[in-house]
């Protein structure tokens, strides 16, 4: 199966927090790209989408592999939105003893719980410990070339 | 009666940093002003043990060891100040940014009880979203408000917010319990001059004769009067004798777009700044260059971008001030927009001379002013002469060596790629 490369636009220059890229309309699947394509009606903002609330959202750099069973691997750009209240089975950012902790917000037989995602890390209890969630994670980016920013 | 509210971020420089650093909470911090060489910043726990202002090699070193001293992380305020003051536009109308962290609110409309809800709804989404703790103090003018937010900070069990009715008996009591100089745009020299005619606490001053004090003092201080009795008629620009801060800002008569024209406005500010800043004998730490697109026309494209620098060294020299404020405006600056405001706010006001002005400030200073400004002056005509750099400030107090000192500093967490906060998985 060949990968067909059709370029559909040409990316915007500008300083501002937008980044408009026309993105085809269906998801392309290494197929054949559909007959809707033609109709597209306006610059598709990925920022706007990813970042809703610039003001309460912040980067972080995320640091080992607990996490990999839901895709986030060390080195990952998380995007951390502050001022979302956490939910139970939620990816959060957690402020433990002064140190800032990726994991899944859970419970145990009731009890609030860290996480991992990945079976060679114990969950982390988090009554008795000085904590409170900073943030929940709402995505994470991985580059897959090497060749670019990361 | 239509209700004005100030907002005042708490230990603003601290909480910055506590934002990102919870090991920070509940410790003696203080922030550094550049080369490290005095406190313009300090935590609650700091407070009993040093002095605002004070040098940091003067202090003891049994207090030295169980304080956390920062270097000043300008970017990083700057840039959560931005988004303080983001969140308060998208939750309150009529938002003035007085300065980095305190700004008037428009609470017109609100009845008592949904004021109350509302205030705590907005200390809610700013300390959650941001990590910074706010404080707002409510009434029916500038003046009150900043009383309220004052007592809405320091009581305990105020919850953060405080509302002063100008009619009360309660806010009569409290006035007399002020100071004039705790009021805004009250200086000790002023003070100490309402003092000589009888009026030495704020509730005198409520009670003088407006048409009195017009005739001895200014029309300003007449408008002061009103305000305590709960009248608006003081706009922010008029206000007198900063001591925080000197906030230049100006809309344009028409939309500009070319750098050329709007960099020659902000150096005017950086001009009047700085003459300000002479004036009351005060330098600078740091100074936040703003533009803004009118947001009165949300049909075109916005853009209010505000960047926080610090100066070389406290600093009331033009050239250094125009400087950094050109190097922010090359920073922030974009072609694509229509811009109808730029701004200058010089702030971490500290002494000329290295030393905290006396509260009570007597001819002697005024002398002492005089001749700094006669130095500044010819400073000023030799730097000229013969290079920047040629003569700089000096003083028994500083420390020896010209280099900038930041040894303290803290990570760009929200301005810089290599230095976002990074997360143990």
């Amino acid at each position: 199966m060949s990968l067909t490369v059709i370029p559909i636009g040409q990316l915007q220059d500008n300083d501002s927090l937008d980044l408009c890229i026309p993105l085809a309309l269906c998801r392309v699947s290494a197929g054949f790209p559909s007959p809707a394509d033609d109709h597209m009606e306006k610059d598709l903002n990925i920022l706007r989408q990813l970042v809703p609330r610039p003001s309460t959202t912040f980067f972080v750099r995320a640091s080992g592999d607990s996490m990999v069973n839901t895709g986030i691997y060390d080195g990952d750009l998380l995007i951390v939105d502050r001022s979302m209240e956490a939910q139970f089975g939620e990816v959060v950012v957690v402020s433990l003893n002064g140190e800032m902790t990726v994991k899944t917000l859970g419970k145990i037989k009731g009890e609030p719980y860290l996480i991992p995602q990945n079976k060679r890390y114990p969950p982390l209890p988090l009554r008795g410990h000085e904590c409170h969630v900073w943030g929940v994670v709402t995505y994470n980016i991985k580059a897959q070339s090497s060749r670019v920013w990361h | 009666m239509a209700l004005i509210g100030l907002s005042d971020a708490n230990n603003f420089y601290v909480s910055c940093e506590r934002s990102f650093n919870s090991a920070l909470d509940g410790r003696p911090v203080g922030v550094l002003s550049n080369n490290d060489g005095c406190i313009i910043a300090r935590s609650n726990e700091l407070k009993p043990l040093v002095d605002m202002g004070a040098a940091v090699h003067l202090i003891p070193s049994h207090i030295r060891k169980k304080i956390v001293l920062l270097s000043s992380n300008y970017p990083l305020y700057g840039d959560m100040s931005r988004r303080v003051n983001a969140l308060y536009r998208d939750n309150s109308a009529g938002v003035i940014e007085y300065s980095i962290d305190e700004s008037f609110l428009d609470f017109d409309g609100f009845t008592r009880i949904q004021l109350e809800d509302h205030v705590q709804v907005l200390r809610q989404l700013v300390g959650r979203g941001t990590g910074i703790p706010i404080s707002i103090g409510v009434s029916s003018s500038k003046v009150l408000a900043k009383v309220a937010t004052k007592i809405a900070k320091k009581v305990p069990g105020s919850n953060g917010f405080m509302y002063l009715d100008p009619g009360a008996t309660s806010t009569t009591r409290l006035l007399e319990q002020l100071a004039p100089s705790d009021l805004w745009g009250i200086s000790g020299r002023l003070e100490s001059r309402l003092r000589d005619v009888g009026i030495s606490n704020a509730l005198s001053l409520r009670e003088a004769c407006p048409r009195r004090i017009r005739k001895h003092f200014s029309v300003v201080l007449e408008r002061l009067v009103h305000e305590l009795r709960g009248t608006s008629c003081i706009s922010v620009d008029e206000m007198e004798h900063p001591r925080k801060n000197i906030m230049t800002s100006r809309t344009f008569g028409r939309e500009l777009t070319c750098p050329f024209a709007i960099r020659e406005a902000l150096r005017r500010h950086a001009f009047r700044g700085a003459e300000k800043l002479r004036r009351q004998g005060s330098c600078a730490c740091a100074v936040v260059v703003s533009l803004g697109t009118n947001r009165h026309k949300p049909e075109l494209p916005q853009y209010h971008p505000s960047l926080m620098l610090q100066l070389p060294e406290p600093t009331n020299d033009v050239r250094l001030i125009s400087e950094t404020v050109n190097r922010g405006f090359k920073q922030i600056f974009s072609s694509n927009y229509r811009y109808q405001r730029a701004g200058v706010m010089l702030t971490d006001l500290v002494a000329s001379e290295s030393k905290q002005n006396d509260l009570l400030d007597t001819e002697q200073d005024e002398r002492r002013r005089e001749r700094n400004d006669r130095l500044m002056g010819a400073v000023d005509s030799i730097n000229t002469k013969f290079g920047r750099g040629s003569v700089l400030l000096g003083g028994a107090s500083k420390q020896a060596g010209w280099q900038i000192r930041a040894a303290h500093l803290t990570p760009r967490y929200t301005t810089n790629w290599a230095e976002i906060p990074v997360a143990k998985t």
